[in-house]
């Protein structure tokens, strides 16, 4: 964890405050709350059902969550740097129905992975050539695209399901260690990750982008290609989750992962990362992602209606946003 | 020569332009279209979209975003369409009160957590349009509401008409589209809505009441949506907690951003977004004619947003530079 709330800058003698004391440095931090509320989860669910004492069951539930909890890594570091895209659950069922539906046509696997994956990372071009290449605001942009990628899925698919082979389906019931295999690329992909934006050049870079494009720009930071690479990458992870998605559910249909955008988002902000840019990190999405998988494991077995859970992710969302901004603007002083 | 020159070069133009030829287009593949029967499919697509386009017009010149409208639709519907069920003694047009009304409360929701925490609308409006689904579905029991609940007297208001055999339910869109033309051009509140919209920093500075006023976009475009709603009953016979108000949001945003509002904020006119819902009745109803599967609908309407922003950036950019042209001359 990097301490950039910490940093000195040059203020007057009026303005300058005494240091805060490490622990409310580390206390304040919107990760301790995410985490906090884990634990409480923790709490909670294990008291309404004992299953989640056991810790098969909880990675084996997470397993539900973690081609979205994936995807919410990439679409973190968009958020650092000052963008969003709403689109890429709309990009995984589009990738997975292209993915299917030339495995369909020609019985060829690896063909059919590389059209997946391609296909992902060309609209992740799309919506980045619409936004860096013609400077035009993401929300509204993958707005449009959302609806798009997810009415070309409805155009290929049309209302049936194109099954997969045999040997692709299961992803979530392969273990390796004990562990199931999505945990394992979820694990894989937080490390990677939270050590680029951590503690290499480009990552910093992505702060620095989100903070202040205009500043980054004159201090020679190359903002629209970092920002370009960015959305390639959501398309490629996206196109990766939905491959995944596609082997756990064992066929494909136009509305795979769909309302997967709030979830994304969800993961995003209750991890503390900050709506415009600029602070965030990838342990508090992590952290937030295994929070989700606690809360909705939990009300599907206290058996409420998915109509309620509905209603809880959408206040969650809410809920989750004014804490950040909260936290945000009092360690801003 | 100047005149028809800037009537030429208006927005509506374009798109008037483009109804035309869209129109004829498919009027030369197939000759059924440039029917009347046609054109009554056409108008009969428009209302709901009309009235949910007119309220996310003024949240978008003002510089916000509502995605929550399909869900508030379908709450406003349900509510009314529930209480006709177990209070058939109510009467009927006591609906259209209870629907704007409980639209009303849910946009000022919206418009409460945007001002009063700052925070950017879209992200709230993504929560509230899942929470507002979640609650419709626990109101109805996730259980649709038939046919035989709803009043004949208010279906009746979609088949019959006062005049022309043109049904109630369009006039009523017509009619809020007259009254938001009223509202913007012509009331000093509407016009800071513009000003808000095209320069958020400034607004304050003139005396406008920026809380206020976002509060108040929101309020109406849940008004908006909750009238919606109850035409959505009257339209269609039944209200479904999943079907109802579903994918509302991203017709309307493309009726609004092809009828030339920015998504920069400050800039729309009425005109365009009747226009705009005009151009997109005629493509759903063209649609099934030429013999595209109604699965393409959404496709479509994505391809249009995206149109529409490119058509906006171009326009700006023509403007900004026909500015500098003008400054470098004087």
């Amino acid at each position: 964890m990097t301490d950039q709330t910490s940093t000195p800058t040059a203020v007057s003698a009026l303005d300058a405050a005494p240091p805060r004391p490490r622990w409310q440095v580390i206390l304040i931090r919107p990760e301790t709350m995410t985490f906090v509320l884990l634990v409480l989860a923790f709490i909670v669910s294990s008291s309404i059902s004992p299953y989640f004492l056991d810790i098969n069951y909880i990675l084996s539930s997470f397993t539900l969550y973690a081609e979205f909890s994936i995807v919410a890594l990439v679409l973190t570091m968009v958020i650092i740097a000052g963008e969003i895209d709403l689109s890429p659950a709309a990009n995984m069922a589009l990738s997975a129905c292209l993915f299917a539906w030339t495995y369909q046509a020609t019985q060829s696997m690896p063909l059919a992975i590389l059209v997946g994956l391609g296909a992902g990372i060309a609209m992740g071009a799309f919506n980045a050539v619409l936004v860096i290449g013609m400077q035009l605001p993401s929300i509204i942009v993958t707005i449009g695209t959302l609806t798009l990628y997810r009415g070309l899925a409805q155009i290929i698919a049309g209302d049936q399901s194109i099954r997969l082979p045999d040997y692709f389906i299961g992803i979530n019931n392969d273990l390796w260690l004990g562990v199931p295999v999505p945990v394992i690329i979820f694990v894989v992909v937080t490390i990677a990750l939270a050590f680029f934006l951590g503690a290499t050049i480009w990552g910093r870079q992505i702060y620095q982008i989100g903070t202040n494009e205009v500043a980054a720009q004159h201090a020679g930071i190359r903002a629209r290609r970092i920002k370009f690479m960015l959305f390639l990458a959501m398309g490629f992870a996206s196109a990766v989750a939905g491959m995944m998605t596609a082997s756990r559910l064992g066929s494909v249909r136009y509305d795979l992962g769909l309302g997967g955008e709030l979830q994304m988002v969800l993961m995003a902000m209750l991890g503390g990362t900050y709506i415009f840019g600029g602070r965030g990190t990838i342990l508090g999405t992590f952290l937030a992602a295994w929070l989700l998988s606690v809360i909705s494991t939990g009300m599907l077995t206290a058996q409420w209606l998915p109509a309620t859970q509905l209603c809880v992710l959408g206040l969650l969302l809410i809920i989750s946003i004014v804490a950040t901004n909260l936290i945000y603007s009092r360690t801003q002083r | 020569m100047n005149a028809l020159r800037s009537i030429l070069l208006r927005r509506e133009t374009g798109i008037a332009v483009m109804i035309v030829l869209f129109v004829i287009a498919v009027g030369i593949a197939k000759p059924r279209f440039l029917s009347l029967e046609y054109l009554r499919i056409i108008l009969l697509l428009t209302p709901l979209i009309m009235i949910g386009a007119m309220g996310q017009m003024l949240v978008l010149v003002a510089r916000h975003v509502d995605l929550s409208i399909g869900s508030t639709q379908a709450f406003a519907a349900m509510v009314t369409a529930m209480m006709f069920k177990f209070h058939p003694e109510i009467p009927w047009y006591l609906g259209f009160l209870v629907s704007i009304g409980v639209g009303l409360g849910l946009g000022f929701v919206n418009g409460a957590l945007t001002t009063l925490f700052r925070l950017p609308s879209i992200i709230v409006t993504l929560g509230t349009l899942n929470l507002y689904r979640g609650l419709t579905f626990i109101i109805s029991d996730a259980r649709q509401v038939d046919r035989q609940y709803i009043p004949s007297a208010l279906k009746a208001m979609s088949t019959t008409s006062p005049i022309l055999g043109i049904p109630w339910i369009i006039f009523m869109a017509l009619g809020v589209a007259l009254l938001t033309y009223w509202f913007a051009s012509h009331t000093r509140v509407g016009r800071q809505v513009f000003a808000l919209g095209s320069n958020p920093a400034a607004a304050p500075l003139r005396g406008i009441r920026v809380n206020a006023i976002t509060l108040m976009v929101f309020s109406i475009s849940g008004a908006l949506a909750g009238l919606s709603g109850i035409m959505y009953a009257s339209r269609w016979g039944f209200v479904n907690p999943s079907n109802t108000g579903a994918g509302f949001e991203f017709q309307v945003i493309a009726a609004v951003v092809i009828g030339g509002v920015s998504i920069n904020g400050g800039v729309g006119s009425v005109l365009g977004v009747v226009l705009g819902v005009l151009l997109l009745g005629c493509v759903s109803a063209a649609l099934p004619l030429l013999g595209i599967p109604g699965t393409a609908q959404s496709a479509i309407y994505g391809a249009v947003i995206i149109v529409a922003l490119l058509i906006d950036r171009s326009v700006r950019q023509r403007g900004i530079a026909a500015l500098a042209a003008q400054r470098a001359r004087a």
